[in-house]
């Protein structure tokens, strides 16, 4: 137990240190960090989005709090949750004491200027990821393979297309908030995969 | 500043923090005005021209808007306590939420109507990136380079598994190169 607490902490250290950009950029690294020690499913790490979405708080720090409680109980949710804030924690405290020296650093603002295009590269991967994984359907659930295109029409999740649609027209043309957007494609689902 | 007056500001502190917690729906920018009532107009904490400030630091370093800006108020008002009963405070609302929902879902998601709709949520979640997507990419991308490295992070990250960290140090490593060539070609 004590070593899946280390285990936690260090993981959501390193997810907290590198969360630049806020909730959505984080969700390839979150999936890469949990898929990899075997914590959660890809497809499991949807849901972790779609709750996080619905509830308050940001999506890096629930999904440290949901995979603590799902590997370690409540002090596991404690060590992932401690572990995603600390970096924020130091760093902020720190500019905080000395901010007006932090205001002119170049350095920062230069690799701001990498980083905010890489942020939209790793949004545009997670929607990529996800849609793969929701639009196409594998007898296993894993992540489709595209080798054999004569059946890419087969395997496509049509129903998972045509809530797509109509979610992401009511989205960009309606504007409507997030929380509604889950709840239409959560009912569009339980009625289209009851038939 | 006595002892009983701070212990009053870090209580304090910790309180308004929960609320902004409790109501930080999908986090992010959406939040920045509910924290800006809470701090510089109910409890004059902060100037307001300095609050635009603070917005613009914690969001270029490591972590969450609405948990950086916690750490901070709570920090210039009251010290490393006050920041620690700010960031406590701010995450408290979504530890309790989710640890709740987290001990539940399994059995939660056995019934079928509930796998049903989360089938269906998945695919607006992807609706949802997209849109968030599109909402970034103009405050995002000045020119370019800046296509340049989007366009490499999404087919790095889509098509092999290098972890995002390495693909991050990258990028910050390129934007330095640029800059600094960028800044050479002017002189």
């Amino acid at each position: 137990m004590y070593k899946l607490y280390v285990e936690l902490l260090v993981t959501f250290f390193k997810i907290g240190l590198f969360t630049i950009g806020g909730g959505y950029a984080m969700i390839p690294l979150i999936q890469q960090e949990i898929v990899r020690h075997g914590w959660l499913t890809f497809k499991e790490t949807i849901d972790i989005i779609a709750i996080s979405e619905m509830t308050p708080g940001p999506f890096a720090i629930n999904a440290a709090t949901f995979l603590g409680v799902k590997t370690g109980g409540i002090p596991g949710a404690t060590f992932a949750t401690v572990g995603v804030v600390l970096p924020s924690f130091i760093i902020v405290t720190l500019v905080a004491k000395y901010s007006a020296r932090f205001k002119d650093q170049p350095l920062l603002q230069y690799a701001l200027y990498g980083l905010r295009p890489a942020v939209i590269g790793l949004i545009a991967s997670a929607a990529f990821l996800i849609a793969r994984t929701t639009f196409f359907m594998t007898p296993n659930g894993s992540a489709c393979v595209f080798a054999d295109t004569r059946n890419i029409l087969k395997v496509v999740n049509w129903r998972a297309v045509l809530i797509f649609v109509v979610a992401i027209i009511a989205s960009l043309k309606y504007k409507i908030h997030p929380i509604l957007l889950i709840v239409l494609s959560g009912v569009l689902g339980v009625i289209l995969y009851s038939v | 500043m006595d002892k009983g007056d701070k212990l009053k500001k870090i209580r304090k502190l910790f309180f308004v923090f929960f609320r902004i917690g409790a109501f930080t729906f999908g986090g992010g920018l959406a939040m920045i005005p509910f924290i800006k009532r809470e701090i510089v107009d109910s409890n004059h904490w902060i100037e307001e021209e300095e609050i635009v400030d603070i917005f613009a630091m914690v969001q270029s370093v490591p972590g969450v808007i609405a948990v950086n800006s916690a750490i901070f108020v709570g920090y210039r008002i009251a010290g490393i306590w006050g920041a620690v009963a700010s960031a406590v405070g701010v995450v408290l609302p979504s530890f309790i939420v989710i640890s709740a929902i987290a001990l539940l879902f399994s059995s939660f998601k056995n019934i079928p109507v509930v796998a049903r709709a989360f089938e269906g949520i998945s695919a607006g979640v992807v609706a949802l990136i997209i849109t968030a997507l599109f909402q970034l990419i103009k405050p995002s991308i000045k020119d370019d380079y800046g296509w340049t490295i989007a366009a490499v992070v999404f087919a790095i990250m889509s098509l092999t598994n290098i972890s995002a960290i390495y693909v991050l140090l990258a990028s910050a490593a390129a934007g330095i190169i640029i800059s600094y060539i960028k800044k050479r070609k002017e002189v």
